[in-house]
């Protein structure tokens, strides 16, 4: 549905549903750069960013749609490293299945989290999914398949449904965009579904939409399992494309980053989370060689952005050209 | 006839922290007929609403629509059994279009609201009758207009487009015409009179002649119990009610 073309729609107006025209361009040039980008940067961190925006959009399902702050999701995407890296380095595993297996851990502990957590609000959310979050990572410092402080290691790529092997950096790279792609566009699409207005209702007005006939507690619950199994599906690319899984993925400080991120793209804009999660690995990247001052000249930008932007980046640039992106 | 009542209550009683909001009420709404219940402010009504609907647990007491007890059923269950409220304070999605938030309520009956892998263009088929409906409360040309633009009035017109579109057996209508302008409060009552005529109203509101012209029945609440019942001339005539309303500052 086009919104702009209606007459009853003030020039302030952005487009209210549906999939706009803005977002098809900005998903050509968005598609078209990630093409382009492995022959002028880097791939490994590429690759790295790509599943970090998968994750960031991931937890933007559940904040920037359901109002839902999570923190937590470093489980889902530390687990589903965890599942993928010991399925295909100790049980032999070929990738594809490896991904599926750490996807599916991630989805079972979605529903439990989520039963647990999603009756409760706000701030009693957060504190429930941050609780779960500790536990996790206390059993994976503990537990014998995680390797403990060392994690697992050189986990085999292997060869992509017997075709393409992945020791090839630049075939890792596409099987990897093409994985961000479809995760990203699986959510798009969720979030533009029949399933994705009901969700905007609860956001909106939750007792409205329970007068109306709607039982909340399962759409946010469904929610909560898909996000978790997007974050997941990042956490087991991740696994294989660095090949390895360890704790720094479930430890609480993950779940802050992707708060991070999604902050600073934009919280509930379809691109915001990609856009952060770019910055934010740039930043590390560059920042790696001051150390430990990194958390410290992070925080600072961090401040400087929310305060500069409140809407993220891709918020902000969305109300300037009065476009929702 | 006992199912010519659709809505009765029994003892029903709500206590919050040893204060006593709505006291041993027996309520009897019979079908098709608008009821109105009216009392001075903090008479308990907008509790009474919440307690049919269960979006508060009584203390006490029973509840049956239909011939059905909804005591202790969920509040989307008792929505989705066709008892559907409004709110006070009014209660629309803001950040969503006018067509929307109607299309919202249509879509509950339509069902297939937890599938995420289709596209939303499979709710345009509701448009038409959400069109209709947006009409009918004089917001057409405001169809695409979000929610959250709207002055308060045609908020609640929205609201009452958005129950109707569950085309509930019962409403629970609570001050559907507060806040509104003149000519709105008589569009609005107009349009409950209308679509009164194959369902029952059950609403709340201060506006006197508004319940005097549509209501079949009133029941007056003062400090959470029933002062009186009838139709507009007995209630009007009760000394109590007279009293029950001088008393708190009312005309
Ligand atoms: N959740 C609550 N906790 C404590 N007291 C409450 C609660 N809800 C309502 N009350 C009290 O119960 C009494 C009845 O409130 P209610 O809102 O039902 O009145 P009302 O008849 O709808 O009034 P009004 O005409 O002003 O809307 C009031 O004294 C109010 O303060
Ligand atoms: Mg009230």
């Amino acid at each position: 549905m086009s919104a702009t073309t209606d007459p009853y729609v003030g020039a302030t107006l952005p487009a209210v549903a549906g999939v706009s025209p803005p977002h098809v361009v900005a998903f050509l040039i968005m598609t078209a750069a990630l093409v382009a980008a492995p022959f002028f940067v880097y791939p490994v961190f590429l690759m790295k960013a790509l599943c970090f925006a998968l994750f960031a959009c991931a937890f933007n399902l559940l904040i920037g749609y359901v109002g839902l702050l999570s923190f937590g999701h470093a489980v889902f995407l530390g687990s589903a490293g965890y599942g993928a890296a010991h399925s295909a380095k100790v049980w032999g595993f070929p990738p594809e299945l490896a991904i599926l297996f750490g996807t599916a851990a991630a989805t079972v502990l979605g529903v439990v989290v989520g039963a647990l957590a999603i009756r409760s609000k706000g701030i009693y959310f957060a504190n429930i999914t941050l609780a779960f979050a500790q536990m996790v990572y206390f059993f994976s410092l503990q537990a014998a398949f995680t390797g403990g402080e060392d994690g697992i290691q050189s986990v085999p790529r292997g060869t992509l449904l017997g075709v393409l092997n992945l020791k090839d950096t630049l075939t890792l790279y596409f099987v990897v965009l093409a994985i961000f792609l479809l995760g990203f566009l699986l959510i798009f699409r969720a979030i533009h579904s029949p399933f994705g207005q009901v969700l905007k209702a609860i956001r909106e007005n939750e007792p409205r939409a329970i007068s109306l006939g709607y039982r909340a507690e399962q759409y946010k619950l469904l929610a909560f399992v898909l996000s978790a199994t997007f974050a997941g599906l990042a956490g087991a690319t991740k696994a294989l494309v660095f090949q390895l899984a360890s704790l720094t993925d479930v430890h609480w400080t993950m779940s802050g980053e992707v708060v991070l991120m999604t902050l600073l793209g934009g919280l509930g804009t379809v691109f915001g989370p990609v856009v952060g999660a770019f910055i934010v690995v740039t930043l590390e990247n560059y920042l790696a060689q001051l150390g430990a001052w990194v958390t410290v000249v992070q925080g600072v930008i961090f401040v400087i952005c929310v305060l500069t932007f409140r809407r993220g980046v891709v918020g902000e640039l969305g109300n300037l050209l009065r476009k929702s992106l | 006839m006992a199912d010519d009542v659709i809505l009765e209550t029994e003892g029903l009683t709500k206590e919050f922290h040893g204060f006593v909001a709505v006291k041993d009420v027996a309520l009897r709404v019979r079908r098709g007929t608008i009821h109105a219940l009216i009392g001075p402010n903090g008479a308990g009504k907008t509790t009474c609403f919440n307690l049919l609907t269960h979006f508060l647990t009584p203390t006490r007491g029973r509840i049956r629509f239909n011939g059905r007890e909804i005591t202790g059923s969920r509040p989307a269950d008792i929505a989705r059994l066709g008892l559907v409220r409004s709110f006070q304070i009014s209660a629309v999605f803001l950040h969503l279009s006018v067509l929307e938030n109607v299309r919202v309520a249509l879509q509950r009956k339509r069902g297939g609201s937890f599938d995420f892998w289709r596209s939303e263009r499979v709710l345009d088929s509701l448009n038409g009758r959400a069109l209709e409906l947006i009409d009918a409360v004089g917001l057409a040309p405001f169809a695409r207009t979000l929610a959250v633009e709207l002055p308060y009035g045609r908020k609640r017109a929205l609201e009452i487009a958005t129950t109707l579109a569950l085309d509930p057996e019962m409403m629970l209508l609570d001050e559907p015409t507060a806040g509104m302008a003149h000519e709105d409060v008589e569009r609005i009552s107009a349009l409950i009179k209308r679509v009164a005529v194959n369902r029952t109203v059950l609403m709340v509101e201060h506006n006197l002649s508004v319940v005097e012209n549509l209501s079949d029945t009133i029941t007056v609440l003062a400090r959470g119990e029933v002062l009186a019942e009838g139709d507009y001339r007995t209630v009007a005539r009760s000394p109590e009610v007279i009293q029950a309303y001088m008393g708190s500052g009312h005309a």
